[in-house]
């Protein structure tokens, strides 16, 4: 029990809970955006293996790691795109259809993966390029807090200070405004002239790019190659912490640090030899008992919603 | 109105039709880019599984866990409750079920009974624990179902490794199954076994339960619309939590049935993907079990053929995923092909005006 102790209090544990936690806030925040648009969307699984593949294809072949996130980008976003156009103008049930990408994601990628390098486990024949860790200047001389916050992947900064671009986009801005609208009611959005489904399909969008900068962590940071469904249910993590947010961009962040812990935790333990597999669980199963929690909340606003669709 | 009501229900085979048709000619043009040969490659694809009698067995084995799920999925699904417990039921399931099969001695004909029981059981909990959450804390079901389906991984996964694994068996693997709790198998030339006769009587109860019985039609009816059925009486919590616990019964005992048929030790190392086919086999079939044999058996022999496809060729087995998700992305947008069937229903209802117009003027 001190050892599992002395691993949590240390600056290592909590160093590799921003490591682990940055594709959970990547993604988080992409359903953040999601959900305030009033979409429900599962997809970001998918969404987050094709940009994972794409960008290890990209920079595998030009050697570049800008075409690599460029590629990356490019597969994630045409899957929202694809889940925006058949949801929003075909009127198709989401959660079907994302499923439907999820399953594409999962085969599609590991097939994709096979025509280009001829295996069907992990992209280690490929010769990809990793965004490398960066030391931040004055923070890193600090002791603790630089141990914790320096010596990151840049993509870890990167999805914090998508958080804050996200919080002023939702809060402060006209179409974050517009975006919330139309998820609170849709009806009163459209009569002042507010372009619902046009809306929708942005926030899809701005989903779709945030989730796929934490498929392009996935396989250009926190591992050096792709290796098949290795999204691991990150994608589902991502929508219960934006619920566990009730839909707020600070404690969606913090929920997303929760189940980072949950895993970095759990990482630890495995190298305690403790039972791998019930170390495994601990993520998920907080997720559930996050889910639990704030399922009273909830319960509230929609009774609102039907109130007001009444 | 007749008419109208005949090209509405046409419509929902023609779509369904359609978006499988859609599916097919994606996979051929991925085929006749990716092969050296595609003609070989696509009669590899379509012919391949009915050339020998093993593989047309081939076929009737994945078809049979289908069943189970599948029907499962519809009851689940009449509620429009969209619970994705199922993957993790069937996976569970299976673990009971192996761990009763490998545990304790009984005479053979009852040990089968009472391991797939238990998987039954534990298959009802799982896809219980969604509804209950849902119920009780307002929580999301799809999200939550998919957490249990990884919680349900790993237990299992857990208990195959410490409590039945067989350290002899030189990878990871329970002991093997009491002959006394294996099923027999029907034809002597494959594996099909008694599990398909299980199955089919499954997909029989599911349909005289579901379409024809009370109880499924308040499910459907909650399906529909909860509040009309709450307004009108009904209990709403306890017929949803119940029809999630009998779809989660009969995938539990799906998983159990593909252990006892098919396999003589629990070697499943990752969630094998059923209760997601259940899904989707589930949208086919419109939610009528009495159309989840003619669903599975389709899905069953794209996947056999793809299996000989990827055999004799370069053509990897996964373009199966893509063919489910392009068939699933048509089958649910309510949209697709909808101004061909307006004009239809328009014209329908123009031609029947203009009928009873005539006999009006007829007989004026």
């Amino acid at each position: 029990m001190e050892i599992i102790l002395d691993s949590i209090f240390s600056t290592e544990f909590f160093f590799s809970v921003l490591r682990v936690a940055t594709p959970l806030i990547f993604v988080s925040l992409a359903a953040l955006v999601v959900k305030n648009g009033g979409v429900m969307c599962i997809a970001f699984e998918g969404m987050m293996l094709f940009s994972a593949l794409g960008a290890v294809i990209g920079s595998a072949f030009s050697q570049s790691r800008l075409v690599g996130i460029l590629v990356g980008l490019l597969l994630g976003m045409s899957i929202s795109a694809i889940f925006a156009y058949f949801v929003l103008v075909l009127n198709s049930n989401g959660v079907l259809t994302g499923l439907a990408l999820n399953i594409l994601g999962s085969g599609g990628t590991v097939f994709m993966l096979y025509l280009i390098s001829g295996d069907k486990g992990s992209s280690t024949a490929l010769k990809s390029l990793i965004i490398p860790n960066v030391d931040i200047p004055i923070i890193k001389d600090i002791p603790v807090i630089g141990e914790i916050l320096s010596g990151h992947n840049i993509l870890t900064y990167v999805a914090l200070i998508t958080v804050v671009v996200v919080y002023i986009l939702i809060n402060k801005t006209p179409l974050g405004l517009r975006i919330r609208s139309v998820g609170e009611n849709p009806h009163a959005a459209e009569s002042v002239g507010i372009k619902v489904i046009k809306t929708k399909f942005i926030a899809l969008m701005i989903g779709g790019f945030i989730a796929s900068l934490g498929g392009i962590y996935m396989s250009m940071g926190y591992l050096p190659f792709f290796t098949r469904d290795m999204m691991a249910g990150r994608g589902f993590m991502g929508i219960a912490a934006s619920n566990l947010g009730g839909g707020l961009t600070i404690p969606t962040f913090a929920a997303a640090l929760l189940f980072g812990s949950a895993e970095a935790l759990s990482n630890i333990m495995q190298s305690l030899r403790l039972p791998s597999e019930f170390m495994q669980m601990v993520p998920y199963i907080v997720t559930l008992i996050g889910l639990m929690l704030v399922g009273g909340n909830n319960k509230k606003l929609t009774f609102k919603k039907e109130e007001k669709n009444e | 109105m007749n008419k109208v009501m005949k090209i509405e229900n046409q419509f929902k085979v023609i779509r369904i039709a359609f978006s499988i048709a859609i599916a097919l000619a994606i996979a051929f043009l991925i085929i006749s880019f990716v092969s050296d040969d595609p003609l070989y490659t696509m009669y590899n694809f379509i012919i391949g599984p009915f050339t020998s009698i093993n593989r047309i067995g081939n076929i009737i084995e994945v078809m049979t866990p289908l069943l189970f799920t599948a029907v499962g999925v519809c009851i689940m699904y009449s509620a429009n409750m969209i619970n994705m417990a199922s993957e993790g039921a069937f996976f569970l399931g299976g673990v009971a079920t192996a761990y009763v099969a490998v545990t304790y001695t009984m005479p053979s004909g009852i040990h089968p009974i009472i391991s797939i029981l238990a998987g039954g059981i534990v298959g009802a909990i799982v896809c219980g624990i969604p509804a209950i959450m849902h119920i009780k804390f307002n929580a999301l079901p799809v999200v939550s179902s998919l957490m249990i389906n990884y919680v349900c991984l790993y237990l299992g996964l857990f208990i195959v490794n410490y409590v039945i694994r067989d350290p002899q068996a030189g990878y990871m693997a329970s002991y093997k199954f009491a002959k006394t709790a294996i099923l027999p198998e029907l034809f002597s030339k494959t594996n099909v076994h008694l599990g398909l006769i299980i199955g089919l009587a499954v997909v029989v109860f599911g349909y005289y339960f579901l379409m024809r019985s009370k109880w499924g039609y308040s499910i459907r009816m909650i399906g529909k619309n909860t509040s009309f059925a709450k307004y009108s009486g009904m209990n709403v919590t306890a017929i949803l939590l119940s029809c999630q616990l009998i779809g989660g019964f009969i995938a539990g005992i799906g998983g159990a049935v593909e252990q006892l048929g098919m396999y003589n030790r629990f070697q499943y190392q990752k969630l094998p993907g059923h209760g997601f086919d259940g899904v989707m086999i589930a949208i086919l079939a419109r939610y009528n079990p009495k159309f989840v044999p003619l669903a599975s058996f389709f899905l069953a022999y794209i996947r056999v053929g793809a299996d000989v496809m990827a055999r004799t060729s370069d053509v990897p087995v996964e373009i199966v995923s893509i063919i489910q998700a392009v068939i699933i992305i048509f089958v649910a947008s309510e949209r697709f092909l909808e101004g061909w069937k307006y004009r239809r229903i328009v014209k329908a209802t123009k031609d029947t005006h203009a009928e009873a117009e005539k006999q009006v003027v007829g007989e004026a």
